[in-house]
């Protein structure tokens, strides 16, 4: 039997600046359920700290931070909520 | 980070709750200008969660926030910033997503000392705050507690009022020592301005923006280009906002769907956009003065011509060649 893979969403943050991919981020993953997966893609550098942050202390997971063509890639595991 | 710790410290659970209006001094500039890169771009309010052990909720409140800076019944402080309508608003926010069901939070608690800002932090304005927020007496100051009447949580016993304190006037030497008793070696900038409304140059820049629009009103994007560049005013019904370096160009550039903008195409130079009316007769006067003010600070000021781009949000592109304007003939009072 093959292991069901996690629901992956998307979410567009370019050119919003710090605090707003935060709290777009907090926002959609209110929405999702634990285990589902969030892309979130960002221009603005500061996610790369705040991102990860606001995740460890809401107790998320931050799988990967990708940076390509001046955008930032973070990929999210949805925790218990 | 004092009050929410020395509540902690009394067994009580503590979440952290912080407002976005648009005007925080975050990440953003830092965020924007190349010459901060080494700077570490980090929230300061997520961090000190992060310190202090709780969840932090960031909320945004861009949209309900203009009322408050638009009329403020209480008035504006020094500049624009209406510092006690502004904690009114939050108080109220906080208390109202507290007393949720989902969160059913018992009262709130706020860092203020009394005396420590002259507008929002006075001995008169701590009942208005409480008053006026709807928060009563649910609404507690652990570091100046004892220099105010008992509240709810500390008559009830929920809080013990002997752990609280006295704090009070503009020194911070009793928080340092109190910061240094907890143990923090890391914490903001005393006194530092969290808020652009408190900045002379910002406030100048918001009060030309209403006065050329005829109107208080806002959006986003406005406030966020205030922050941004050299903004010069040469006419009333137009101004340029020039980009100083790198950064500010790239993020310049993310508006060229929204603006007209000017670029350098003969040297290094910036890019700017133009704010205003050039549907006037005298548009082509206009935009050639815009383009020799930009010409003005690129590497190309000392030449006899510059070639510069035009182009308009419509995509549509030309070419100008202009003489940069002397910087005798720059009027000090074009800056904004």
């Amino acid at each position: 039997m093959t292991e069901q893979k996690p629901t992956v969403h998307e979410l567009n943050a370019r050119r919003m600046l710090c605090p707003l991919p935060v709290i777009r981020t907090q926002d959609k993953i209110k929405t999702l359920s634990s285990g589902e997966i969030l892309r979130v893609i960002c221009t603005d550098p500061g996610v790369k700290a705040d991102i990860p942050t606001w995740c460890r202390i809401n107790g998320h997971l931050v799988l990967e931070i990708e940076e390509k063509h001046q955008e930032i890639y973070v990929t999210i595991e949805v925790g218990n909520q | 980070m004092l009050a929410t710790r020395a509540i902690q410290d009394q067994g009580i659970h503590v979440e952290g709750i912080n407002f976005y209006t648009g005007f925080c001094v975050e990440g953003h500039t830092h965020a924007i200008r190349r010459k901060d890169t080494d700077k570490e771009k980090r929230n300061n309010a997520l961090w000190v969660a992060e310190q202090l052990g709780i969840k932090l909720h960031i909320i945004d409140v861009i949209e309900e926030y203009k009322e408050v800076l638009i009329n403020p019944k209480h008035g504006y402080g020094q500049h624009l910033n209406p510092c006690l309508d502004c904690k009114i608003f939050m108080v109220n926010k906080a208390q109202a997503w507290a007393w949720m069901e989902e969160n059913q939070f018992d009262f709130i608690i706020t860092g203020e000392v009394i005396g420590q800002r002259p507008k929002s932090q006075r001995k008169a304005t701590m009942p208005i705050i409480a008053r006026e927020s709807g928060a009563d007496d649910r609404l507690l100051r652990p570091l100046c507690a004892k220099n105010l009447p008992p509240t709810l949580p500390e008559r009830e016993g929920w809080v013990d009022r002997e752990k609280l304190f006295k704090f009070g006037g503009r020194s911070r030497k009793p928080q340092m020592e109190l910061a240094a008793k907890f143990g923090f070696t890391e914490y903001s900038q005393p006194a530092g301005g969290c808020c652009f409304l408190t900045d002379q140059s910002y406030s100048d820049k918001l009060g030309d923006l209403w006065r050329t629009r005829g109107s208080k009103n806002y959006d986003l994007d406005d406030i966020m280009l205030l922050k941004v560049g050299r903004h010069l005013r040469p006419k009333p019904h137009f101004k340029i906002i020039v980009s100083r370096e790198e950064g500010e160009n790239n993020y310049l550039s993310g508006y060229k769907n929204e603006y007209t903008t000017v670029s350098i195409l003969s040297h290094k130079g910036p890019i700017a956009l133009l704010d205003g009316d050039f549907s006037r007769e005298s548009s082509e006067e206009d935009m050639n003065l815009a383009a020799s003010i930009v010409a003005r600070f690129s590497q190309g000021r000392d030449e006899k011509e510059v070639k510069v781009l035009i182009r308009q949000k419509d995509g549509v592109e030309r070419e100008l060649m202009v003489t940069p304007l002397p910087q005798s003939s720059v009027d000090p009072d074009w800056y904004v």
